[in-house]
């Protein structure tokens, strides 16, 4: 059934240009920053090569691609998540989902999986890009993996939050600003503290994902990222089955 | 009396129970203790004024809604304590359908048959049993959006029925639909009847008469009326006589005649005659006018319409209420 539910979701996504427009532009902007950290790789490759310990290829070129994905995809997970439930409510089409023999928590789980399913296609092309390189050098896989890995957890997150935030609210576009309000006081929570100890470190999405782009798989950050995950799916499961009891 | 015929049925034959149900928004009303009971293969008319709480009773049979009192049981499993079992058995066309525009006729309805649990064997054959039903054999591979309205809310009632329920819910499904498209929709319930139960709801008075079995009426969320549709048609009373005459006689006259109750003289000159229960007064009136030379220039049959049954019901519930606060006024 979630099944069911994520490839109606799927069919709907890939039904309207805004999907392949936003596939488009992001491979756009990556395949521009790839080519530009290759250029960079390409003119300190003779310098870097004396040096013991040296970055390689990988953490020049691939690194930093998926560091600047995860500004990119904050500001486009928004646009994607803004429909999922708001556009529901708007064509009056969510009885059609609630009267079937599903759950609530079934159509929430389907909704978020294509959307997970979409961003999964979204850094698959990142990835594709990546293992280009083997055409003429070799890579860290376990670097590419740890950053890969970080970036479909953020898109979770991210997807988590602006499905929340698209259950409440009937209009899709106040979903899309909603949640990039909450992402990017999310994302900068930790900016106002000079104090390294702070717990507003803890709180803040980009902070755990430094790990990550090092290569460091730590527990802490993969439970940060699922935790904020599964709270968001929940309040979502309960926002949809309050407006059954609600006047 | 309904609780007779129950007994005698056995309860197998009830698809679906309504008790007590209530529901209330912030300090209105909406939905008053409210019973409703269906019984396989009928069906029946929600009829009632704007906002007298048709479409929230169906969102809650339907468990778009949740009561705030009351229960509900499909086919004897609880809506309320196993909503997904007991929504497996029910079909729902909500006021507005429920389409998503941007797909096609066949992917739609393979989407609700899908989430009706349809095994995917059995996927092709069900998808086109439902559009043969609702006459869109030709329509599989149009895009729901560009379709008429008439077809889009025949694709709405093809996704209520595809899985085979043993209830269906229709909320006004004739709503904006051209008198061809009415009768097409109303034939379609009346065949939907031998394999399901139907509520329909809407305040179209000759629907309730073409299509429905029984009848309940409802104003400002009570129930006002609750019988067969033959028994409304009783509750019209006896018809009455329209007459008029190029000589007018004295209504005294016309009194005299033998089966005639009362008579009113309207004021475009003709005469409403209410008959006696007994005996029909139209022989002696034919005859009386050409002896006595009134010159009969038009004689009809006149019936109180299920309209003025239907004012008459919900002004006299409206006039006790009046009436009722009134004497609470009084009392204070």
């Amino acid at each position: 059934m979630i099944a069911t539910i994520a490839m109606k979701e799927l069919r709907l996504m890939f039904a309207s240009p805004l999907a392949w427009v936003v596939l488009a532009f992001l491979q756009l902007v990556f395949a521009w920053i790839f080519l530009s950290q290759l250029q960079t790789f390409l003119e300190v490759q003779s310098q870097i090569a004396m040096q013991p310990n040296a970055p390689g290829l990988t953490a020049i070129v691939i690194a930093p691609l998926f560091g600047t994905a995860t500004i990119i995809l904050l500001m486009i997970v928004p646009l994607l998540s803004m429909r999922l439930v708001a556009e529901e409510r708007r064509s009056q089409t969510l009885p059609f989902l609630i009267s079937a023999p599903i759950s609530v928590a079934q159509i929430v789980l389907g909704k978020f999986l294509a959307l997970l399913v979409f961003l999964t296609l979204a850094i698959g092309l990142i990835l594709l890009m990546a293992f280009s390189l083997y055409l003429g050098g070799r890579l860290d896989l376990g670097l590419v993996a740890a950053n890969a890995l970080g970036l479909l957890l953020l898109c979770g997150t991210f997807a988590a939050v602006g499905l929340y935030l698209s259950c409440l609210t009937a209009q899709p576009l106040v979903a899309a600003i909603g949640t990039f309000a909450v992402l990017l006081v999310l994302w900068l929570i930790n900016i106002s503290t000079r104090d390294p100890q702070s717990l507003l470190h803890l709180l803040s999405l980009i902070r755990h994902f430094e790990n990550f782009s090092k290569g460091i798989v730590a527990v802490s950050d993969l439970a940060y990222y699922l935790v904020l995950t599964l709270l968001f799916l929940f309040l979502s499961v309960r926002r949809l089955n309050a407006d059954r009891l609600r006047a | 009396m309904t609780t007779d015929r129950v007994a005698l049925d056995g309860p197998a034959d009830i698809t679906l129970r309504a008790r007590e149900l209530s529901r209330t928004f912030g300090a209105t009303q909406a939905v008053i203790d409210l019973d409703l009971e269906l019984r396989r293969g009928e069906v029946l008319g929600l009829l009632g004024p704007n906002g007298a709480g048709k479409t929230t009773t169906m969102q809650m049979l339907t468990g778009n809604l949740a009561p705030s009192k009351g229960s509900i049981s499909i086919c004897g499993i609880d809506l309320l304590d196993r909503p997904v079992a007991a929504k497996s058995r029910l079909g729902y066309l909500p006021e507005a359908p429920p389409l998503y525009k941007e797909l096609k006729v066949d992917e739609y309805l393979r989407l609700a048959a899908r989430l009706h649990r349809v095994v995917r064997d059995r996927l092709a054959e069900t998808v086109a049993n439902a559009k043969r039903r609702c006459g869109l054999m030709d329509m599989g591979h149009r895009v729901i959006g560009t379709l008429s309205k008439g077809y889009q809310q025949r694709v709405g009632i093809a996704q209520a029925i595809i899985h085979t329920p043993d209830v269906v819910i229709l909320d006004e499904p004739t709503v904006g639909l051209d008198p061809n498209q009415i009768r097409e929709i109303r034939a379609l319930v009346r065949e939907l009847s031998d394999s399901h139960s139907v509520i329909l709801s809407t305040h179209i008075l000759p629907e309730v008469e073409a299509v429905c079995d029984r009848v309940q009426i409802l104003h400002r969320g009570r129930m006002v009326y609750n019988d067969t549709i033959d028994d409304l048609r009783r509750h019209r009373g006896t018809p009455a006589l329209k007459v008029a005459f190029r000589n007018p006689p004295a209504v005294d006259k016309l009194s005299a005649i033998s089966g005639v109750a009362s008579v009113v003289h309207a004021d475009d000159g003709s005469f409403r005659i209410e008959r006696s229960a007994s005996q029909d007064p139209t022989d002696a009136l034919v005859r009386a006018s050409v002896d006595h030379d009134w010159r009969l220039t038009h004689l009809a049959v006149e019936r109180a319409t299920l309209e003025d049954v239907f004012v008459q019901l919900t002004q006299r519930e409206s006039d006790a209420l009046g009436a009722s606060k009134a004497s609470e006024e009084a009392l204070r």
